[in-house]
């Protein structure tokens, strides 16, 4: 079947010299991409590349006459003057912040601000039995009266696919769906993509797993600093990931982590019997008795599925910052410690990057060196009140050492790129000099050069006898990482493998352990 | 324009206010024949808006924590009541009755500061809660009557500093604190220049620095003039003068200390705070409690002043001094604020009122007015943000900008406790 649409081939979309620029910024400059009907077509690029943009022109975000360049969609000049407009001629987007309401229902979020009326009243007969259908195309099961806040964000992405399909949908763009999704909830979806394929939906993806790309795209455009680079032919040109890089960075990358050889010395921090109660729902436990350790200068990497119970472990640690702290001990040089807030565990030398930048980790309204100097304020203050010489300097020193771009450290983190802004919390936790540092999954929605950056940072706490957890849901991120690995299944430990015995799939095997037992 | 904007440093939303309140007091002084620029007039201006400005001190604090007090003018009136009693039935003396006063504050703040940081209710509800029952009390305690307080304790409300040394024409002590207050302002630019300097931060042209100090102290001196001119008897009002000091107090306290950060964190994003150590509680109680202290302090100046408290003193002044601080440039989400922009805001609303008092505009319209003003300031700002953080200055300078150039942070500390003192007086 994929041998004839390579055949016939009519282009369903092209994008002509896009060129759109902000107040002092060419996001975009003659960009130019080609989408052939029934295809899957994948965007990829760094952090601030221009992919989002190019797709927030393409979907009329930015109307018709705020860019140059022409839209041709279906033999057609476009002008899109708002996203209406481009949904009406069957162009959806599916954000990675999901757009669905909480408190509704399925359906009436599928069919919010497209109700269907009998004689100006909704009709919710209607709208029920043709959810139902939309649920089967994407293969949900879920009684369509169950509120949204109920599913996970796996199923919350299939409503918002079924919305799309509910629109009739030609060509449907998804900004990095499976980001915040799990590798089971991840397949599903890359199958429903091939599947809305074979029914002849024109897909866009954007994403920064390029194992998922590999899988899935039949061509890629590159898009380096504004500029489409190059479009490859997935079977054609034989792509595999380092290719992608390639063309993502403009210049091979000899290795994805840098060369690192431990140093490790005596077992200083150890967590005994944890175990900690959901904050909201009683008798249920998000750690189970959990033990483990780290040695001075080593990097420990947690692995687990999503909703595993590996923040929770992390964040209950550190200053018990999450649930219902029931029983355990914390061990610091050989001593008991006892971590009641997040204050409490900072001044024992803990630090927490958390997964949610945005939410969690970073005061967006503030600027670089307020933010660098956030969680240790007490160090470049004086009877309380802080010195702003001092600020400025330790500001501009971390931006200095860890290379973050950016025009001042008076900029607001807001402008920063992900990248740059993790840099900026890896500083904020480097000031307080912690002995123990735990990454949340430290280069979610990073890209590849940033990525190789902060993997150095992580190496140069150990090399100076830190230890350093990592957590990820990148099995080959930890495996390139870590010294030794833990695994997590439904908030307990189920096993620990040293770097040379840890594969991808012994891994897997411990992380998923309980359900084998069950089954 | 791009020289009057670096005039004041990189922060065009401030300029905008302050341009804002210029021009409105230029327009007056027109439209009033001169009127409004006499010592009367300012001195009255000031005497008449202390209390508010002072709650609007507190009323910052309280929306960048991400939070409302809606007690306020209650809690002021239940204060001054009280304290009027102690003074005229138990006797006690004037500086007694005002540390009864701060410590009754402290109290209700510390209960309006419990529910809402511990128990963890909206201080919308807890303030409205607080509203009626501090009414309630204020008419309780008073039996609805109105209560004298004595001479001594007027002086807070309505008393001026008073003539010392040889006889110059002018007050002397006024002068002194003026020209003081010039060469502070001259002290602290320089040493903030000559710092940034030594850091290797960009610095304005010596012009700028230059003609920003003259037109400062021109306004100090210009002000001082005025106080010190005024008909015999007065001079630099008491209660301006609590305002300085607290303006100046809480300006550093909002910007420099550890404890202000931990403000404009909780604000910002509370969890991000929480989870960097910030006793996110502890901030909230804080700032619930200080905005009470300062209710208390303003219900006693307003008594002081008016001579005597009665049943309705201090209805409507949450919303003068929340009007205040939005038009001072907060933002409702929290986060955001100053303590001298909410100072400007008040200042604008007041000019605005007296202004309009003087041509013999009445209340109707002038109500009118200020609604107006309210919503275009705050609609002035909303419309700023979404075209990308600029203010007017920065939309007619835009060509000008290095790209992305615009006021990036909330707090331009340096900046606010240099200017300070002479934005307090400027009217």
């Amino acid at each position: 079947m994929t041998s004839q649409t390579t055949q016939t081939d009519p282009v369903i979309l092209e994008m002509r010299s896009i060129t759109k620029e902000f107040p002092g910024v060419k996001a975009l400059s003659n960009v130019s991409l080609r989408v052939k009907a029934g295809e899957i077509h994948a965007i990829c690029g760094e952090n601030g590349a221009g992919k989002s943009t190019l797709m927030k022109v393409l979907s009329g975000v930015y109307p018709y006459g705020s860019y140059d360049g022409d839209i041709v969609y279906q033999g057609q000049v476009q002008q899109f003057r708002d996203i209406r407009a481009s949904e009406h001629a069957g162009i959806v987007i599916i954000h990675q912040e999901l757009a669905l309401i909480p408190e509704l229902s399925i359906t009436e979020n599928i069919f919010l601000g497209n109700e269907p009326t009998k004689r100006g009243i909704i009709d919710w007969g209607e709208a029920r039995l043709r959810s139902l259908d939309l649920l089967a195309r994407v293969g949900l099961r879920d009684d369509p009266d169950t509120p949204i806040k109920e599913i996970g964000v796996g199923k919350q992405q299939l409503v918002e696919i079924a919305k799309a399909l509910n629109k009739s949908v030609k060509i449907l763009i998804l900004d990095e769906p499976t980001a915040a999704l799990n590798e089971s909830d991840s397949q599903h979806l890359l199958d429903l993509m091939l599947g809305l394929k074979a029914k002849g939906i024109t897909s866009i993806i954007i994403s920064h797993k390029l194992n998922e790309i590999e899988q899935i795209a039949d061509s890629i455009t590159i898009i380096r600093d504004g500029k489409s680079i190059e479009t490859l032919d997935v079977k054609k040109d034989g792509v595999d990931e380092d290719r992608i890089i390639k063309g993502m960075v403009g210049r091979t990358l000899e290795s994805r982590f840098p060369d690192h050889t431990p140093k490790i010395g005596e077992v200083f921090f150890e967590v005994k019997d944890w175990t900690v109660g959901h904050p909201a729902v009683q008798d249920r436990l998000v750690c189970k008795g959990s033990n483990f350790y780290v040695r001075r200068g080593e990097i420990v990497g947690f692995a687990g599925l999503m909703g595993a119970g590996r923040t929770e472990l992390a964040r209950s640690v550190f200053g018990r910052s999450y649930g219902r702290f029931i029983d355990g001990h914390v061990y610091k040089d050989g001593k008991e410690v006892v971590l009641k807030n997040v204050r409490q565990a900072i001044d024992a030398g803990l630090g927490y990057v958390t997964e949610d930048r945005k939410s969690l980790g970073l005061n967006l309204l503030d600027d670089i060196k307020t933010t660098t100097v956030s969680a240790n304020l007490r160090k470049i203050s004086h009877n309380f009140v802080v010195d702003p010489n001092q600020e400025f300097t330790v500001a501009e020193q971390y931006r200095k050492s860890l290379r973050t771009k950016t025009p001042s450290v008076e900029e607001g983190v807001a402008k920063l790129s992900g990248g740059n802004q993790q840099k900026v919390v890896l500083a904020k936790w480097m000031f307080t000099d912690p002995d123990l540092l735990i990454l949340d999954e430290p280069t979610r929605g990073i890209d590849v050069g940033a990525k190789y950056e902060i993997y150095g940072i992580i190496q140069q706490l150990a090399n100076q006898g830190k230890g350093v957890i990592v957590i990820s849901s990148e099995l080959p991120e930890l495996l390139g990482l870590s010294d030794r690995i833990y695994t997590i299944f439904e908030g307990a430990i189920t096993g620990v493998l040293n770097k040379d015995e840890a594969s991808q799939e012994s891994l897997m095997k411990l992380m998923t352990s309980a359900t084998r037992k069950a089954a | 324009m791009n020289a009057l904007k670096k005039l004041f440093g990189g922060n065009t939303r401030q300029f905008g206010m302050i341009f804002a309140l210029v021009a409105l007091i230029i327009f007056f002084q027109f439209a009033t024949d001169g009127r409004t620029l006499t010592p009367g007039n300012v001195i009255n201006l000031f005497n008449g808006n202390s209390y508010i400005l002072i709650l609007a001190i507190g009323m910052v604090l309280v929306i960048i924590a991400g939070h409302i007090d809606l007690s306020v003018g209650s809690v002021a009136a239940f204060v001054g009541v009280t304290v009027a009693l102690a003074l005229r039935d138990w006797g006690i003396p004037w500086w007694a009755g005002v540390l009864l006063g701060l410590a009754l504050g402290a109290v209700i703040g510390a209960w309006q500061g419990w529910w809402t940081a511990y128990v963890g209710i909206p201080a919308f509800i807890v303030t409205l809660a607080g509203m009626l029952l501090f009414r309630g009390f204020n008419q309780f305690v008073g039996k609805s009557n109105t209560i004298p307080v004595p001479v001594e304790f007027q002086y807070i409300g309505s008393g001026y500093l008073p003539e010392v040394g040889p006889d110059t024409g002018y007050n002397n002590l006024t002068v002194l604190l003026g020209l003081a207050a010039a060469a502070f302002v001259v002290w602290g630019e320089l040493r903030s220049r000559a710092r940034a300097k030594a850091l290797g931060a960009e610095v304005p042209e010596t012009w700028v620095t230059v003609l920003k100090l003259v037109l400062i102290c021109a306004a100090i001196l210009y002000a001082t003039y005025l106080f010190a001119t005024g008909r015999p008897g007065t001079s630099f009002p008491i209660p301006g003068l609590i305002l300085a000091v607290l303006v100046l107090l809480y300006g550093f306290i909002s910007s420099r200390t550890i404890l202000g950060r931990h403000v404009y964190a909780v604000g910002g994003n509370r969890h991000a705070a929480e989870l960097s150590g910030v006793q996110s509680k502890k901030v909230n109680f804080l700032v619930m409690m200080n905005m009470s202290i300062l209710a208390g302090l303003a219900g006693m100046i307003f008594v002081a002043r008016s001579t005597a408290s009665g049943p309705f003193d201090g209805v409507g002044w949450e919303l003068d001094a929340i009007a205040a601080v939005f038009i001072g440039g907060a933002a409702v989400t929290g986060g955001v604020g100053t303590v001298v922009g909410s100072i400007i805001g008040g200042l604008v609303m007041a000019v605005l009122n007296n202004g309009l008092q003087l041509l013999g505009v009445g209340a109707d319209l002038t109500q009118i007015i200020k609604g107006l003003v309210l919503l275009i300031a705050v609609a002035f700002d909303v419309y700023n943000k979404t075209q990308g953080k600029r203010s007017i200055i920065g939309l007619l300078t835009r060509n000008f900008n290095r790209p992305g150039a615009g006021p990036s942070g909330p707090t331009q500390p340096d900046e606010t406790t240099s200017t300070k003192e002479a934005i307090a007086r400027e009217a």
